[in-house]
């Protein structure tokens, strides 16, 4: 694609918001995998007796245990927040976009 | 591995890969076990259905497009399950259970490694390589780039990649068939290379995918199941699994908390890194976006593969501590020898600690589901190894044979029939190496192949889609760059120069456990550097072709007719 039709969805506000929107989402949530993933390795790394306290009085499950668990299901989780939001939203607008080309 | 054990944390980062990968009872000094007939008469029923999907597949697999996507036939849930089927290999099964019953919590920590990648792979990758390519991740790589040189950057890349972790599954295959079926070495590792070459010469992607889908499905029923009976065992209550653990386990509290992976940040810190932007430059699971109809779908898959492979991970931890208790305590699984000589029941557990997940299901399933995890585990080898030989013919017979060498002129069949023999020799191939091989440390090969991936594949990808000023010239330099660069790091960080190749300890010139964080930074730094510093008349047409890319990368605008042929 190229010339005037590239062009018309260049200057699509359609378009325009879709990519900014996805870009801040896309760039939130790496940041976000990226910050708990480097934390979990931070505490590993700098404060590993703080994962290996107990849970709670007399217990044998230690604070490590939710934590690390807690990260696999982040992960999950943050891929599920997006997939939503391009589900509904991107989705969307990707649709109106190429509307917006075939009427022209 | 026991004699890591005690080794500070690079050593034992610089292994991690070879304990995933179950690399001690995949090494040579394996011992042979009685043949085991009810695992292979399980393990002959999967081969024997696999073969019946791929005649079936074979006959429609005529086309290039089926060869490599399947058509692009697949839903995005079959392809969730396939992704799952080619990540979680049999070693990280055996692997990672193997390492939570010697160590407990460390085992998590590698589980969550492995895991992170998705959510990156799902923001960034999955919908514009979808909407760019066709075959390969070079396809998209290239897309507003000269061909030539990008498509053999991205060849080597993949083929490096795949050739690697191709060893490492071969040895590992072969050790592991030995140990669960008393089959010989040489033997093992033929017969999984001669049913990967079949599978894949005549099935092409529809039989891969499907002989993925199948394995994916009786691992994670496998392994629920065992994960439920553990937790019945215990009344469903983690706290009297871990508690019972712990009084059972040689090391104690311990096994409750991080171990050894305290000393080194900078080597945790870049293992992390290549984990976690390796798996987003692994070309076998690149293509599996390929095999579906649109973005939407490969969005789909990947949500639906970050869901299967991290509820796996989180089994495989339940697996590792419920053995602590159900198979350490039973002397049916203990060798007496060794604990005569002193060993802990840990270490004197039969057919050494990766063998964990194998001893718990005689323990909570008897023979029959012993036979089954058997047989599992081996199915799993195939269809890793089939993923990666298919990668690894389209890399020669798309990239450079049809675009490369015959400028996307090649005929159809004539690209088809080189894609075959392709498929043939990097079996063969893989055969020869695997034997050659036997010895060959396993951390080092997967290693590198994560090592590359993250550091040459992924840096090349991700810039060539969002960064407008990337052009022909900067690509093939930081690609090359961290290619080099990991190797060489690989190569001189202590796992090797030290454990490998027997120079004294302290004296590796790369102190580092893993390169990625290095290699990462010159990589992208290189393409920076290069793409900023080229003035010539190619970068102007590269930097131009940026918008039209950018729009069909975040629409799908123009890609609609990729997926049929």
């Amino acid at each position: 694609m190229h010339g005037p039709r590239l062009e018309a969805i260049l200057q699509d506000p359609k378009y325009k918001e879709l990519v900014r929107n996805r870009a801040l989402l896309g760039g939130a949530l790496s940041a976000i995998t990226l910050a708990i993933y480097l934390g979990f390795i931070g505490l590993i790394a700098y404060a590993p007796k703080l994962l290996g306290a107990p849970l709670g009085a007399g217990l044998t499950t230690t604070v490590g245990i939710p934590v690390g668990v807690l990260v696999i299901f982040s992960a999950f989780v943050l891929t599920g927040v997006y997939v939503v939001r391009a589900n509904t939203t991107y989705d969307r607008l990707i649709r109106e976009i190429i509307e917006d080309v075939k009427n022209q | 591995m026991k004699k890591h054990a005690a080794l500070p944390l690079g050593a034992l980062l610089a292994v991690l890969p070879s304990l995933v990968f179950a690399a001690d009872a995949l090494s040579a000094d394996t011992e042979k076990q009685p043949l085991n007939w009810l695992a292979i008469g399980m393990f002959a029923l999967f081969v024997a259905i696999t073969l019946g999907i791929t005649k079936w597949a074979a006959s429609r697999a005529h086309s290039v497009s089926h060869f490599y996507a399947a058509g692009g036939g697949i839903t995005g849930f079959q392809n969730g399950l396939a992704i799952a089927g080619d990540y979680m290999s049999a070693a990280s099964f055996l692997g990672i259970s193997g390492l939570v019953y010697k160590s407990g919590y460390d085992g998590l920590i590698y589980s969550v490694g492995f895991l992170v990648g998705w959510p990156i792979v799902t923001f960034l990758i999955a919908e514009p390589l979808r909407n760019l390519g066709r075959f390969t991740f070079a396809s998209v790589a290239s897309f507003r780039f000269e061909q030539t040189p990008i498509r053999v950057l991205a060849a080597c890349g993949t083929l490096v990649t795949v050739a690697f972790y191709l060893i490492a599954q071969m040895i590992g295959a072969g050790g592991l068939i030995k140990l669960l079926f008393g089959v010989d070495y040489h033997y093992a590792v033929i017969g999984v290379g001669v049913l990967m070459i079949v599978y894949v010469t005549f099935g092409g992607m529809v039989a891969t995918t499907w002989v993925q889908i199948i394995k994916a499905l009786l691992l994670l029923f496998g392994a629920s199941f065992m994960a439920f009976a553990v937790l019945r065992h215990f009344n469903f209550s983690p706290e009297a699994m871990f508690r019972e653990a712990v009084d059972n386990h040689p090391n104690g509290l311990k096994i409750m908390a991080p171990g050894s992976l305290v000393s080194d940040p900078i080597s945790a810190i870049s293992l992390g890194l290549g984990l976690m932007f390796g798996t987003a430059g692994l070309p076998h699971i690149l293509m599996r976006f390929f095999t579906v109809r649109d973005a939407v779908a490969a969005r789909k898959s990947v949500f639906y593969a970050t869901g299967f492979i991290g509820y796996f991970y989180i089994l495989t931890f339940i697996i590792g501590f419920g053995a602590i208790t159900l198979v350490s305590t039973d002397p049916e699984f203990l060798d007496p020898a060794l604990l005569a000589k002193g060993k802990t029941a840990i270490e004197a557990t039969l057919g050494g600690t990766n063998m964990t997940a194998v001893d718990l299901a005689k323990a909570v399933g008897g023979d029959v589901f012993f036979g089954f995890i058997s047989a599992v585990a081996f199915a799993t080898i195939l269809a890793v190894v089939s993923g990666l030989t298919l990668a690894g013919a389209s890399a020669i017979s798309h990239d450079l044979y049809a675009t490369v060498f015959k400028k996307g002129a090649a005929h159809e069949h004539r690209e088809l029939l080189v894609s075959k023999i392709a498929t043939v020799v990097l079996g063969i191939l893989a055969i020869v190496l695997g034997i050659a091989a036997e010895k060959l440390n396993v951390a080092f090969a997967v290693g590198l192949a994560f090592a590359v991936a993250a550091s040459c594949n992924f840096p090349v990808l991700v810039m060539s889609i969002f960064w407008r000023g990337m052009t022909t010239r900067g690509a093939v330099i930081g690609g090359f760059l961290g290619l080099v660069t990991a190797f060489v790091g690989v190569v001189l960080s202590p796992g090797i120069w030290v454990d490998v190749m027997g120079y004294p300890k302290g004296s590796a010139p790369f102190p580092y456990a893993n390169p990625a964080l290095f290699s990462m930074t010159i990589a992208f730094l290189g393409i920076w550097l290069g793409s900023k510093f080229d003035f010539s008349e190619r970068a102007k047409i590269d930097r131009e072709g940026f918008d039209a890319q950018f729009v069909r990368a975040q629409t799908g605008i123009g890609a609609e007719g990729a997926a049929h042929h």
